[in-house]
């Protein structure tokens, strides 16, 4: 076991996924000589050579599209889209390529290929740098969408992301690349060096995709979560008093409906948490599942706790962010009902 | 108040439309023969010109003339007139099946049979075609089963592609030719990074793209272009310049740069023009691209100059938008035509071969049709299963699907 940051872990991730297999090949913008805006490639292309990690140009789509067709033909491309924020000019790619490549030509052509891409705020990254994309890749038959919450997580999913066979959309909690976050911006971030979960495993190991984590035991109430957002539902339990169930999805396609629905029936009530905005994100599709499998078991009304149906603001962010603020009171109107 | 006098916008309009009489005066048509064969290592910068000139052999007279000629033998010619009359078969009794309601839809490739057909020959096995919906000469060229293809034209119970595919969106990894995508230009990319990982592996073999006049304005296509540009990938990228994309004729997607192939100057990738209604011309063109990728000298762009005779699709009514006389005005003539002369001038072929010819031929491909038919069309059952349209989603079937496979009851 070694402390890492969470960045550390998706670069070791890397490492061990290109020594393991020569097919990786990791390419996007900065990505090379330098290692990434956010360093998550720092010293790759040193060690494996530049036509295995190398800078692209700034063309979302190309990037994509070069990957399709890499891995069409037989290798693993990782590509980073700089910020999820970006990603749109490449949905085509993703979501009319990659997404479709494998049942389109029955299996003749498949694409297993990684997109990772930082996401959603609480660096002051104003509404081009914090955007939480995830409901988008979700609603695309053929794709997976993963967003890890811990370095521990965020390496094993990352290289079991690589292995997959089919393409894996990776979204990184940019606010959590170096330490946990309860929400608290005013109080300074605990790196994750003194944190638990900056343990993270040597070597080789995968954390299944589709395999939610329960990160809280608790009897009262379920709060769904996932990436930045499993800490300020964490806080917000332990600072309501509240018995609340904390579970980290990990992978919301395909999701862990079982560990949901088992720890709803449990605690008759569900509250979901995520930054993303309101109006058709996940939080829409989790509150349906759970709906349709513990109507019978719910002893309130479910909630959703999210950012506004605007753009991410600048000034603003800490009034956007869903704070534990606003989830304790959702949790107290929850236990109420 | 502004002196200067109010703007207007141009908008780009074809020489003629129904009613009007089809005029190609502006059509420059260099003579066969008079465009240079550069070496394979030609700087791209001492053949600009080339992306404005036109690559012909066959001259008016059936010759074949010029320092592109002779890279076919008679033999390897008449099979190429033989694949050109099996595709224009082919899609006459597709289109009639489509009319009949076997089916739901179908492109033909009339006028354009050369393009596909001669390209596929300068190819080699392994090698990665990621065509569009009118380059089914890459199969036929390529030996791909008849049968096969009308199998998934027909959604019937042998598709390859389960019923998942509009029809003509073949799929074949081991004939070279990608998946087709439905979303214009977005494979021009891909074959981009399919030559790119090639090349990352130590492979020999290459890429080639394909695009239509009109999707070259898709972003896809720059993309395409910066990407082989910059990696030197080894990728032939085509442009199908068949006139029109749908009712748009090519000057809308054109711009004011002149021709489709100059676009290649800004990315410093040796651009041609090819006549792609000769036969002769479309292979030599093919077959130097490809030798250069194959040798390390990077991508090559060839704008390949032909006409869309027929409709865009089986859904399309080209008299609405241009001028019924324009397809026979179309001043470099039917592929098939110029072939058959060449090789009647050439004392190997004659009227009555190739009437022999054009008779097995149908025979043949009406002798698939019937196979084909016998396991089942659109229109008269024997489809996949519903079963399949829940496979190959994802490798394993995750547990959601599971269960609405099953809530279908399969």
């Amino acid at each position: 076991m070694s402390r890492m940051t969470m960045i550390e872990a998706i670069r070791d991730a890397h490492d061990v996924a290109m020594a393991r297999d020569e097919r990786v090949v990791v390419f996007g913008e900065d990505v090379g000589y330098f290692g990434g805006v956010f360093r998550c490639t720092a010293g790759l292309q040193k060690k494996y050579g530049k036509t295995r990690c190398f800078d692209a140009p700034i063309s979302e789509l190309g990037i994509v599209g070069a990957a399709v067709g890499m891995a069409s033909y037989g290798l693993h491309p990782v590509v980073e889209i700089q910020f999820a924020d970006y990603v749109y000019p490449a949905i085509d790619q993703i979501a009319s390529e990659a997404a479709r490549l494998r049942y389109r030509s029955a299996g003749d052509f498949t694409c297993p290929l990684v997109i990772r891409m930082p996401t959603g705020g609480g660096i002051f990254g104003g509404q081009t740098h914090s955007q939480s994309p995830e409901a988008f890749f979700t609603h695309v038959c053929g794709l997976k969408t993963v967003m890890p919450s811990n370095p521990q997580d965020a390496k094993g999913l990352l290289l079991a992301a690589i292995e997959d066979p089919d393409p894996v959309i990776f979204l990184e909690p940019k606010r959590l690349y170096n330490g946990p976050f309860d929400g608290h911006h005013d109080q300074p971030i605990v790196p994750w060096k003194k944190h638990d979960l900056g343990e993270v495993d040597d070597d080789y190991y995968v954390t299944p995709l589709g395999k939610a984590a329960i990160r809280r035991d608790g009897e009262a109430v379920t709060v769904l979560a996932y990436g930045t957002m499993v800490y300020v539902a964490e806080a917000a339990a332990e600072e309501s008093g509240i018995d609340a169930e904390v579970i980290d999805l990990r992978t919301l396609l395909p999701l862990d409906i079982d560990t949901i629905t088992e720890s709803v029936k449990k605690t008759g009530r569900c509250l979901i948490v995520h930054e993303a905005t309101k109006t058709g994100g996940f939080g829409a599709e989790l509150m349906s599942q759970v709906q349709e499998a513990c109507f019978y078991h719910l002893e309130s009304p479910i909630i959703r706790v999210t950012g506004w149906d605007t753009p991410y603001p600048h000034a603003q962010e800490w009034d956007y962010f869903p704070g534990p603020a606003r989830v304790i009171a959702a949790l107290h109107q929850l236990m109420e009902e | 108040m502004s002196k200067t006098a109010p703007l207007h916008l141009r908008v780009p309009e074809p020489g003629c439309r129904p009613g009007d009489e089809p005029d190609f005066s502006d059509f420059v048509i260099p003579k066969a023969g008079e465009v240079d064969r550069p070496s394979l290592d030609v700087d791209p910068n001492a053949i600009r010109e080339m992306a404005f000139s036109i690559i012909r052999v066959l001259n008016a007279d059936g010759d074949a003339v010029g320092p592109w000629a002779g890279t076919l033998s008679h033999d390897e010619l008449i099979k190429g007139l033989r694949h050109m009359l099996t595709l224009r078969i082919f899609d006459e009794r597709m289109m009639n099946a489509q009319r009949q309601g076997k089916t739901s839809f179908y492109i033909q490739h009339l006028g354009e049979e050369a393009v596909s057909c001669a390209f596929r020959k300068a190819l080699e096995k392994g090698d990665m075609n990621f065509p569009t919906y009118r380059q089914a000469g890459l199969l036929i060229a390529g030996g791909y089963p008849m049968v096969e293809m009308m199998n998934q034209i027909y959604s019937n119970s042998k598709d390859p592609l389960h019923g998942r595919q509009l029809p003509i969106m073949y799929s074949s990894k081991e004939h070279g030719f990608f998946s087709i995508s439905g979303n214009l230009g977005t494979q021009f990319m891909q074959s981009v990074g399919w030559a790119m990982a090639s090349a990352i592996s130590g492979d020999t073999r290459i890429a080639t793209g394909w695009i239509g006049d009109g999707s070259t304005a898709e972003s896809d296509f720059h993309a395409a272009l910066v990407f082989a540009s910059t990696y030197n990938a080894p990728v032939v990228l085509n442009i199908v310049n068949n006139q029109w994309a749908i009712s748009t004729f090519q000057g809308i997607a054109r711009g004011g740069v002149g021709t489709f192939a100059a676009r290649g100057h800004g990315f410093g990738i040796p651009a041609v023009r090819v006549d792609g209604n000769d036969y002769l011309a479309v292979h030599a063109v093919a077959k130097w691209a490809s030798e250069r990728a194959r040798a390390g000298h990077g991508p090559t762009l060839i704008e390949h100059v032909t006409y869309r005779k027929g409709g865009h699709s089986s859904s399309d009514d080209p008299s609405a938008y241009r001028a019924k006389e324009e397809s026979d005005a179309w001043p470099l003539g039917d592929p098939i035509e110029r072939l058959k002369q060449h090789l009647i001038h050439e004392g190997v072929w004659s009227d009555a071969q190739h009437e022999a010819a054009e008779a097995e031929i149908r025979a043949e491909v009406i002798a698939a049709q019937k196979e084909a038919e016998a396991n089942g069309t659109l229109g008269a059952g024997k489809l996949p299963s519903p079963r399949d349209m829940f496979e190959g989603v994802y490798e394993t079937m995750p547990p959601h699907l599971v269960k609405q496979r099953q809530e279908a009851g399969y």
